[in-house]
């Protein structure tokens, strides 16, 4: 009795000091709906999306990512001007508020994914790192569905 | 003196049904101008992703749902590829009468075969057409539409392409019937496909 009473106390008085350790907000974090499309061959870039939710209570900052499929993984925006022309670009750190989810989905953003160092072969799944300004890395398996695929499920 | 004045008078009339249709005429002019209807017919010539050289003459009496874009393109063309297969699907025995066209505005790194594994991917019918650098301007001053190169270090060739991403419509007889935005669901262009090839 008396032991139990003791760890309730420590980890009482632990939870604060976890709550701002050097992960305050991307260990909240969560991701889902990750889909990626099958590639041709490794000589063209691939395309990953996700949904990424800030489930804290604080605003955190997604820097970047990383995957051993491709040499360079970048964060793409997407933008279409009033002419109808599409262009994409680097879209630079990502702040995300509280509460807030920010939908990695075609026609808005994407995983680039570019010197692909083996192939995307739909029913696999490749690994993906994202990194938060706060030091936080979180990992998400990427599934491959097919090439014509139009969303997280299919 | 009557006969002159009469034919003053006729003067003055034709005039004034001149201006009349003229500035009807103007008003639907700008009126296609806005909605983007303004008519122009699909010309080009270029080579397919099996080697053969195909005009807008080798797609007539059929319709043609018409997409530019290049290979390497990782979001916006398979996103669009995905869309038409889906369109394709929804048209059933429909099918034949659509014809969907995929053209390159990068024919540096667009040969034909490069289409090939593209359009065999997709397995929905597309047709991929390249050519030589003269041939895609002039196909892209004949669609309206625009592409430009952009620097990007790290993709095939340190270029990628920006791009006109729009759907197009042709009809049987190759007139510019409508175009779709980017993103618009399958769903809604198949519906509206429906309606223009049934009225
Ligand atoms: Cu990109």
């Amino acid at each position: 009795m008396r032991h139990a009473a003791r760890s309730m106390l420590a980890a009482l008085l632990l939870a604060p000091a976890l709550a701002t350790g050097a992960w305050a907000g991307s260990d909240d974090v969560v991701v889902e709906n990750a889909w990626s499309r099958a590639s041709i061959g490794t000589s063209r870039p691939g395309a990953a999306y996700m949904e990424v939710r800030n489930a804290g209570e604080e605003a955190v900052t997604l820097t970047g990512l990383q995957s051993d499929l491709a040499m360079v993984s970048e964060i793409h925006r997407v933008t279409t001007d009033d002419r109808g022309v599409s262009s994409m670009a680097p879209a630079g750190a990502i702040v995300i508020a509280p509460g807030e989810t920010v939908a990695i989905a075609p026609g808005v953003m994407h995983v680039m994914l570019m010197q692909l160092q083996r192939p995307m072969r739909e029913g696999e799944s490749f690994p993906l790192t994202l990194n938060f300004s706060d030091g936080g890395e979180v990992p998400v398996p990427v599934p491959v569905l097919g090439i014509a695929a139009r969303g997280p499920e299919g | 003196m009557r006969t002159v004045r009469t034919v003053a008078w006729v003067l003055v009339g034709i005039a004034a049904f001149a201006l009349v249709w003229l500035l009807l005429w103007a008003d639907y002019r700008a009126a296609q101008v806005e909605d983007g209807s303004l008519g122009f017919q699909a010309v080009f010539e270029l080579t397919d992703h099996q080697g053969m050289i195909r005009t807008q003459e080798d797609f007539a009496g059929r319709w043609m749902l018409v997409f530019f874009g290049f290979a390497n393109c990782p979001d916006v063309c398979p996103t669009t590829l995905a869309e038409i297969a889906a369109v394709m699907d929804g048209l059933g025995e429909d099918a034949p009468m659509v014809q969907p066209l995929f053209i390159s505005v990068d024919p540096e790194r667009d040969t034909p075969a490069a289409m090939a594994d593209f359009m065999q991917a997709f397995d929905a019918g597309i047709v991929g057409l390249t050519g030589t650098p003269e041939q895609t301007d002039r196909t892209g001053d004949s669609f309206h539409i625009y592409f430009e190169k952009v620097e990007q270090a790290a993709a095939p060739g340190g270029y990628t392409m920006s791009h006109s991403s729009q759907l197009f419509l042709f009809g049987p007889d190759g007139a510019y019937v409508k175009s779709w935005t980017y993103g618009t669901p399958a769903e809604d262009i198949l519906a509206d496909l429906k309606q223009k090839m049934s009225s």
